[in-house]
């Protein structure tokens, strides 16, 4: 973590809680700059976070209110207290099993409402910190500890879930792609509405090393060498695309 | 703690109200201005007028997409400064629970009104039934201690509706309005007052929001938005919020708090009302809508010359051990009729000294005033 960001750190916060080589520091870095950049006081934000390793990045790093709540259910919590006090700016920071699998229904009828918050879900396309079971995020035949022989079902799209859910916007990108994340995140902080940005964030512990990803570092370059744009991605054939990453910002065509 | 005394939000004198309209009016009056619910029989219609009268109190009613993100958006809701309830039925009940655990430890002050159905299961939709009471003490994981009502008529839902706000704020604690489906539905005459008298949490700058000095004491509590910089956690966690997962102390020390500012206040929390007890040979233990079939049969037995007692409980959690002890050892017998399988029953022998009979009836109609006669008569 950059030393210029300490000032939205709780004071005694000396490290993250994360594992080498896992994204979700980087995520907490660029989340903390993008609100540096747009100069908001913390004392008007409130982050919720849910149960898992993402849920962590805000709760109790930031220095601002935040709500560490159940499994599954930080856009429920989420939602109480953005409507009942609509001055607070409300983030949701947690993980992809918890959003997205336990808290799916949640999701969809935060973004069917046009809820109010920012969602940011940390995508590890695992079960992080229960040991690195599949996901509904884990990609087809990916190795876990519940399956051994590569998983048999597909992943959600998650941007085109909330999309489709009514989400007038949601983003993807990799912590590989930090100057993209920082913009996304900013144009989350200032879009009233449901706006949701899917971080894809390396797991080397749970996921790399079942899935022969000896390091870290082959992680990153993984997710360097999947990751396209969606320019790019609307000049390749579909046999080029496949194992591919497609970032960007999606918009509902909607205001 | 403050208490104040509020104009009514609704005009004073006689209304005819059905026993869920009655939980709406009480909740508006008593300072309830979030409210999330999903609709389930035979409770829907509270939330149907908290959703008109919402308008007019410039109240937030949220219509959720199930009852688990119904609790805990009332408990988002309450950390942003609100007085919040739901209002459910056994199967709403049952999906609440582990919100309601998370409720407990993180001492968030707030009402849920369960309408009993017949259950388990789905069971019967539309009748009733006595059968949530150990649910509501023992629902979700954990140790812990909650606040449950028991109102016997459309008078006490508007009431202890108020009660129930009252003591959520007073013991930052989840607080239940255990109706019954009969009671819910029922419509009869309410006297509302001008004025009433509400409590508001505690708050008080800086000061740390998840422990006090005292092993029983109840902490002030901020809100989000108000500078604080809270950290709220439903695991384990030091007096300022700080995570303690593996902390055996920490566990202990919060576990017992909890419990004990619950607990060690019990005689003035809990509410019980007698009748003819002071010479009765058996007193019956009632609560809910089966202590007016009971206080039928106490007056039928009195007046053949028979000495029949009524001992009514209006709060059934914390239990009112102390009263039924002292009860028991000046009758010859305690008997307890219940639409359940002898759900307090237990409770009542637990702390009972001398005999205890049960009737206990699960065919999803009311206990009738004969049945209870007949009983009652084999007994005396």
């Amino acid at each position: 973590m950059a030393r210029d960001l300490e000032a939205y750190l709780r004071p005694g916060i000396a490290s993250t809680p994360f594992c080498p080589g896992c994204g979700h520091g980087i995520l907490m870095n660029l989340i903390l700059r993008a609100i540096d950049e747009l100069e908001i006081d913390m004392d008007e934000m409130l982050f919720v976070s849910g149960i898992g390793c993402a849920g962590w990045i805000p709760s109790p790093h930031f220095n601002a209110d935040t709500l560490h709540t159940l499994h599954g259910r930080a856009i429920a919590f989420a939602t109480g207290a953005k409507m009942f006090n609509p001055k607070l700016k409300v983030m949701v920071i947690s993980g992809d099993g918890d959003l997205t699998s336990i808290g799916g229904n949640h999701l969809i009828h935060a973004a069917r409402r046009n809820t109010d918050l920012t969602v940011i879900c940390a995508n590890n396309m695992i079960y992080g910190m229960t040991g690195g079971q599949a996901a509904s995020t884990s990609p087809l035949g990916a190795r876990t500890s519940t399956s051994m022989d590569g998983t048999i079902y597909r992943p959600f799209d998650l941007c085109k879930l909330v999309l489709g859910a009514g989400a007038p916007y949601a983003a993807r990108f990799a912590v590989t792609q930090p100057v993209s994340l920082i913009k996304a995140i900013k144009s989350c902080l200032t879009t009233t509405g449901f706006t949701f940005i899917e971080v894809l964030s390396p797991c080397p512990t749970q996921f790399g090393r079942r899935n022969r990803y000896e390091s870290p570092a082959d992680m990153m370059n993984l997710l360097m060498e999947r990751c396209i744009s969606k320019d790019e991605a609307a000049r390749m054939s579909v046999e080029q695309l496949k194992d591919r990453i497609v970032t960007g910002e999606f918009t509902n065509g909607r205001p | 703690m403050s208490s104040k005394i509020v104009d009514n939000t609704f005009p004073a004198g006689s209304h005819y109200f059905s026993g869920n309209e009655a939980v709406a009016e009480g909740a508006i009056a008593a300072g309830c201005r979030y409210y999330a619910g999903y609709p389930i029989t035979p409770s829907s219609d509270i939330m149907e007028r908290i959703s008109v009268r919402f308008n007019e109190v410039h109240g937030v009613f949220m219509q959720m997409e199930d009852e688990i993100a119904s609790i805990c958006s009332v408990i988002g809701a309450v950390w942003a400064g609100a007085k919040a309830m739901t209002a459910t039925s056994g199967p709403g009940f049952s999906l609440m629970q582990e919100g309601i655990g998370y409720a407990a430890l993180t001492e968030t002050p707030l009402v849920i009104v369960d309408i009993q159905r017949a259950g388990p299961g789905t069971g019967q939709a539309t009748r009733v039934a006595s059968g949530d009471l150990m649910q509501a003490k023992w629902g979700s994981h954990g140790d812990y201690q909650v606040i449950a009502l028991c109102p016997w008529s459309v008078q006490e839902m508007y009431d202890l509706t108020i009660d129930a706000f009252n003591l959520a704020e007073q013991y930052r604690v989840p607080v239940f309005l255990m109706g019954e489906e009969a009671i819910g539905h029922l419509r009869e005459r309410v006297e509302l007052k001008t004025a009433l008298t509400v409590f508001d949490r505690e708050k008080k700058k800086g000061a740390p929001p998840f422990g006090t000095k005292q092993d029983d004491g109840i902490p002030p509590m901020p809100a989000f938005g108000e500078g604080e910089k809270l950290l709220v956690t439903g695991s384990t966690h030091n007096e300022r919020g700080i995570r303690k997962t593996d902390d055996p102390e920490a566990h202990t020390r919060l576990v017992a708090r909890i419990n004990n500012k619950i607990l060690a206040n019990r005689d003035k929390i809990i509410q019980t009302e007698s009748l003819y007890t002071d010479d009765a040979e058996v007193v019956i233990v009632s609560y809910g809508f089966t202590a007016r079939s009971c206080l039928f049969a106490v007056n039928q037995l009195r007046s053949e010359g028979k000495r029949a007692g009524l001992l009514r409980l209006k709060t059934i959690w914390p239990f009112a051990d102390r009263i039924v002890r002292e009860m028991s050892s000046t009758v010859k017998k305690l008997f307890i009729p219940e639409m359940n399988r002898g759900q307090l029953m237990g409770e009542v022998m637990k702390y009972a000294k001398g005999e205890v009979i049960a009737y206990h009836q699960t065919d999803g109609e009311i206990i009738h005033p004969s049945t209870v006669i007949e009983k009652m008569r084999s007994l005396l």
